[in-house]
């Protein structure tokens, strides 16, 4: 995992910025504020993993790297430790009144977890501030660790969807990327899950070294070719810090080319179109909007959020009546380690390590570079004058769709996704 | 016993010393072969300054002057010695001692009746000290030549004494041996100086006339003006004439330097010191020029006068654009202490708002640029420089050419270049290297000698254009550092010159247009667009990238359209570093010009105008080889 951002530290107890909170900390001198707007999830990290990736930089732990309270066995009582000082820290900002929409538990690999702890997990959320009719439980899967039987664990404790990180169907792109699973699991493994009635994705890497074209025809065909309703396309990033950025500095590795990239990214787009999947965010694809991981939808949507586990990351936005003190939001973010982690919760303490309180000026750049990356588009009265003014060109050099502009909403061609981030950039001037 | 005693110094008092008693001198050298150490050795053994003041090199008052152990400024300090019964005054003229300020130089030896040649034992005679031996010899100066450093292991007298001898004629063992860094033979040295040195000739009763060898502007006083007495007498209560403007001015001060400023009743004949009229810019007070008394002027004014001439311009525009305010103050204010600067505002397509700045030569520009950037707190960047160009269009038309991107269209007639004499210090073994370089650069050999047995001396005119951009780091490069040049201006030529444009996506970027000869231009297109395909980064559209010459394409390159520009993967914890990253984009796209609608980093100019960047005249330097 990246470095965290730099920010102002979290209080001890956790308690939310005023700007964001719809009662007031200090003996009620504010009056309650309207009921929080939007949705609201759940995002559980799980930093274990049995070995890790070479190109992975999340914040995740093989068993031999960690011990005492922060050990698998330990960990679910450390997760839901933190629920409950959500449910806390909630409550006393007037944020409690919403049912969770989504729960997405990823990792790291959840399913080092035994079933049965994810489901407590599950269930502990519910408990505190029930899960909505139809809520969508997302568990990320490694091929390996799963059976028909667990799968039906998870079904049983709550879950409704599982994502599988395929990566490749490669032999020996799985080899660079350090993945061992085996790639003819994967037919079974989305098998067995659609039989225990989870809805299924399937996550795959491009532009990883040596990967050629046909390689990647390869991956997405055997992806589509089970029959999932869910695909997720990611280039290889090269983080620094990893084992694979040693290895591309020692020249053992060749850096993915980003034409290389690009031309891979197209082939998946015509593949999985004309299999049935659209995309409806710059690297994911759903057969139809019911397909769609509606968790992942609200983090671009912006939609309230809280991050439970080591590092993970936590998103209240400003009152229905808009930014209060110049306050547009707070995200924070979880320390890091697992160990300390833990220590922190069992001391009662809050386990933030930092947080920003978005200016408005930033949750806009944050609205229209999330937004702009949905086929639902940003709307464009979001858009501030000069970058209003910016769409017509986008259109004219075939980076925004033109009919979705006169619509009244900025929607990236084919071209656009590659380039998104200068969209974003012109759209924001 | 060197210093006079009480008595005997009553002789030597300023405006009371008899001109027999008097002996004018400087110290030509190279950079590096310690003159600064020797006159501050000087100032010791005479008790002008004592030990535990001496501040190392103590004649260099600015920073990077010191940094760089070259003296930019001149100055005079006077210094009482006695040899036998008799006290005497010694006015040591430092001088620059760069190419660049030969027109300095000349003036002050224009100053003096004697120069120690100091030469490092452990290096021999380079070209610029060859070049100012010379310069000395024509104004018919008593030369001392002197080895340096002989305390240096690596000291070789024996050879370099033959070699000065050679030079300056004598004998080997005439040459004196000094170390400045112990003091070994300075006292010696001083003697000579008063015994070789020839007392300085002027009628006393004559109009005052005294020539202005220097003149730097001090914040507190004013400009400080440096002369050298000739006729008459100056007098504190005076107004004084500049002769060459006819210009006269109250004079607040005169005095001489002895280390510090000491305020006299005036300067006799021969004498060297200060003047201060209270003008606040050195253009007031002209190196070269004569004073002389307002109320009893001279005829003629004393010779060799001549008005500063900018060999060599280059554009200099603030990386910030909003710092073009603080560039031009900063101009203004260096102008005050530097009559051979000058500049014109200048509007570029791509570096916005600047000045066309002229130089006396490169090192003059290194000076200035860097003197902008540390004392003003600037950000530069510096186009190419270039030389001036005289055209004569077909219809009669007369055009300057200061800036390349200028050169006129359409029919021309004839194009002037300056040119330059140079003379190359070579060890024999590169001497092959060497004319294969000055070949390239259009030189014509005009002669070449051997100084001693290993050493040769090539004398070559070059178009000042071929010299101006890396001619000397390529000159270094190929004769392992051991080559010496020094040149001066020689006229000019008519050379068959072109401009080449640089076009991206079609329009010219004025920053990049060279003049360049016809057989170099095809080479300057190539390596030009070579290297800007290299720095400027890939676009939402392919952008071709073209040298021409007119109309005509002689070169070009492509940069290919950027296909991928996003990140792939964004969720909740990847938001707020996505952000940051997009809010650091954006804060660099402002530091982007746009060219059209191509955007090109600033950081890209730099690297393309810089000296390893594909110049002109690099084209030149691999042609052969």
């Amino acid at each position: 995992m990246p470095a965290l951002p730099d920010g102002e530290p979290v209080p001890p107890d956790g308690t939310l910025p005023a700007a964001v909170a719809r009662t007031a900390h200090d003996g009620g001198t504010r009056a309650p504020g309207p009921a929080p707007a939007g949705r609201f999830g759940v995002y559980v990290h799980v930093p274990f993993c049995s070995v890790r990736c070479g190109y992975c930089d999340f914040n995740t732990y093989t068993a031999a790297e960690l011990g005492g309270g922060a050990s698998q066995v330990a960990y679910a009582d450390t997760a839901l430790r933190e629920v409950d000082l959500a449910a806390r820290v909630l409550a006393d900002a007037g944020l409690s009144g919403r049912e969770v929409s989504t729960v997405f538990v990823g990792g790291g690999t959840p399913t080092m977890l035994p079933a049965g702890d994810l489901g407590r997990i599950v269930r502990r959320i519910d408990a505190t501030w029930g899960l909505a009719e139809g809520a969508e439980v997302t568990t990320e899967a490694n091929p390996d660790s799963v059976t028909p039987e667990s799968l039906a664990v998870l079904a049983d404790a709550g879950f409704t969807r599982v994502s599988f990180g395929m990566q490749s169907a490669v032999p020996h792109v799985l080899a660079t990327l350090e993945r061992t699973h085996d790639p003819d699991r994967i037919p079974d493994v989305v098998r067995w899950a659609r039989d225990a009635g989870l809805d299924v994705s399937l996550d795959l890497i491009y532009g990883t070294p040596g990967e050629s074209l046909a390689d990647w025809r390869t991956s997405v065909e055997t992806a589509l070719a089970t029959g999932v309703d869910h695909v997720s396309a990611y280039a290889l990033v090269v983080e620094p810090g990893t084992k694979m950025a040693a290895q591309v500095r020692r020249g053992e590795l060749t850096l993915p080319d980003e034409d290389d990239q690009a031309a891979k990214y197209e082939l998946a787009d015509d593949l999985l179109t004309a299999a049935g999947l659209d995309w409806y965010e710059v690297s994911n694809w759903a057969r139809g909007a019911e397909h769609a991981c509606r968790h992942n939808l609200a983090y671009w949507r912006g939609d309230d959020w809280w991050g439970i586990g080591p590092g993970a990351h936590s998103y209240v936005g400003a009152p229905a009546g808009g930014p209060a003190d110049g306050v547009a939001g707070v995200r924070w973010w979880n320390v890091k380690h697992p160990r300390r982690y833990a220590a922190l919760l069992e001391d009662g303490r809050s386990p933030g390590a930092g947080r920003e309180l978005l200016t408005t000026a930033e949750a806009h750049l944050e609205r229209v570079m999330l937004g702009v990356r949905l086929a639902e588009g940003l709307d464009l009265d979001v858009l501030e004058a000069d970058g209003r003014r910016a769409v017509a060109g986008l259109v004219a050099s075939g980076l925004l769709d033109g009919a979705a502009a006169v619509r009244g909403r900025a929607v990236l061609t084919r071209r656009g996704r590659l380039l998104a981030d200068a969209v974003v950039r012109d759209l924001t001037v | 016993m060197p210093i006079p005693s009480a008595a005997l110094s009553e002789r030597i008092q300023p405006n009371a010393t008899a001109p027999e008693l008097i002996r004018n001198f400087c110290i030509i050298a190279h950079i590096d072969h310690g003159k600064s150490t020797l006159a501050d050795r000087m100032l010791q053994l005479t008790g002008v300054v004592q030990p535990r003041d001496a501040r190392a090199q103590y004649l260099d008052r600015m920073d990077i002057e010191r940094e760089r152990g070259i003296t930019i400024k001149s100055q005079a300090v006077r210094m009482p010695w006695q040899l036998g019964e008799e006290p005497y005054a010694l006015n040591m003229i430092d001088t620059p001692g760069h190419v660049d300020f030969t027109y300095e130089v000349s003036r002050s030896l224009a100053a003096c009746e004697g120069a120690v040649l100091l030469v490092d034992a452990a290096q021999g005679i380079e070209a610029q000290t060859l070049a100012n031996l010379y310069l000395a010899m024509e104004h018919d100066l008593e030369i001392i030549p002197v080895l340096n450093k002989i305390d240096l292991p690596a000291a070789q007298p024996e050879k370099y004494a033959a070699e000065l001898a050679g030079l300056v004629g004598g004998e080997p063992e005439d040459v004196l041996r000094v170390s400045g860094k112990t003091g070994e033979g300075v006292e010696e040295l001083l003697d000579r100086i008063v015994h070789r040195v020839p007392a300085p000739v002027g009628d006393p009763d004559a109009p005052a006339r005294a020539m202005i060898f220097d003149s730097v502007y001090d914040t507190y006083r004013g400009v400080v003006t440096y002369v050298r007495a000739v006729d008459g007498d100056l007098n504190p209560r005076e107004r004084i004439q500049m002769m060459s403007t006819k210009a006269t001015h109250e004079l607040l001060e005169i005095g001489v330097i002895s280390p510090e400023a000491i305020k006299t009743n005036g300067l006799g004949v021969g004498e060297v010191g200060y003047l201060i009229t209270g003008v606040k810019d050195v253009r007031q007070s002209k190196v070269g020029d004569t004073v002389t008394a307002a109320n009893n002027p001279a005829e003629k004014p004393l010779g060799g006068y001549e008005d500063p001439k900018p060999m060599v311009f280059s554009g200099l525009y603030p990386i910030d654009g909003s710092d073009y305010p603080t560039l031009r103050d900063a101009l203004d204010k260096l102008k005050l202490n530097d009559a051979a600067l000058n500049y014109e505002p200048e509007t570029s397509v791509a570096l916005g708002f600047g000045f066309r700045v002229g130089f006396l030569g490169l090192l003059h520009l290194e000076i200035v640029r860097e003197r902008l950037e540390r004392e003003f707190d600037l950000d530069l960047i510096s186009t190419a420089p270039n030389v001036v160009y005289d055209v004569t269009m077909e219809d009669g038309t007369e055009v300057k050419v200061t800036n390349p991107s200028e050169f006129p269209g359409g029919r021309i007639k004839d194009v002037r270049e300056p040119i330059v004499k140079a003379t190359v210090l070579t060890p024999s073994e590169f001497v092959g290297a060497v004319m294969g370089l000055c070949t390239d650069r259009r030189g014509q050999l005009d002669g070449m000698d051997y100084l001693s047995e290993d050493r040769v001396e090539l004398r070559w005119t070059l178009p000042l254009a071929e010299i101006v951009f890396d001619f000397f780091d390529a000159l270094k490069s190929r004769t392992r550092g051991y080559a010496s040049l020094d040149y001066e201006p020689s006229g000019d030529q008519a050379a068959d010159l072109v401009k080449v444009d640089i076009l991206l996506q079609g329009d010219q970027v004025d920053a990049f247009s060279a003049i360049v000869h016809k057989d170099a231009a095809y080479e300057y297109g190539v390596k030009m667009t070579a290297k800007l395909k290299e720095i400027i980064p890939r676009q939402q559209f392919e952008v071709p990238i073209q040298a021409a010459v007119g109309a005509r394409i002689i070169a070009r390159e492509t940069v290919r359209a950027i296909r991928k520009d996003v990140l792939a993967k964004c969720y909740g914890g990847d938001i707020s570093r996505k952000r940051k990253l997009l809010e650091k984009q954006k804060e660099g796209k402002k530091r982007m010009k746009n060219i059209g609608s191509v955007e090109v980093p600033k950081e890209a100019f730099i690297s393309a105008l810089s000296s390893d960047g594909a110049g002109g005249k690099d084209g030149g330097k691999d042609k052969k080889k």
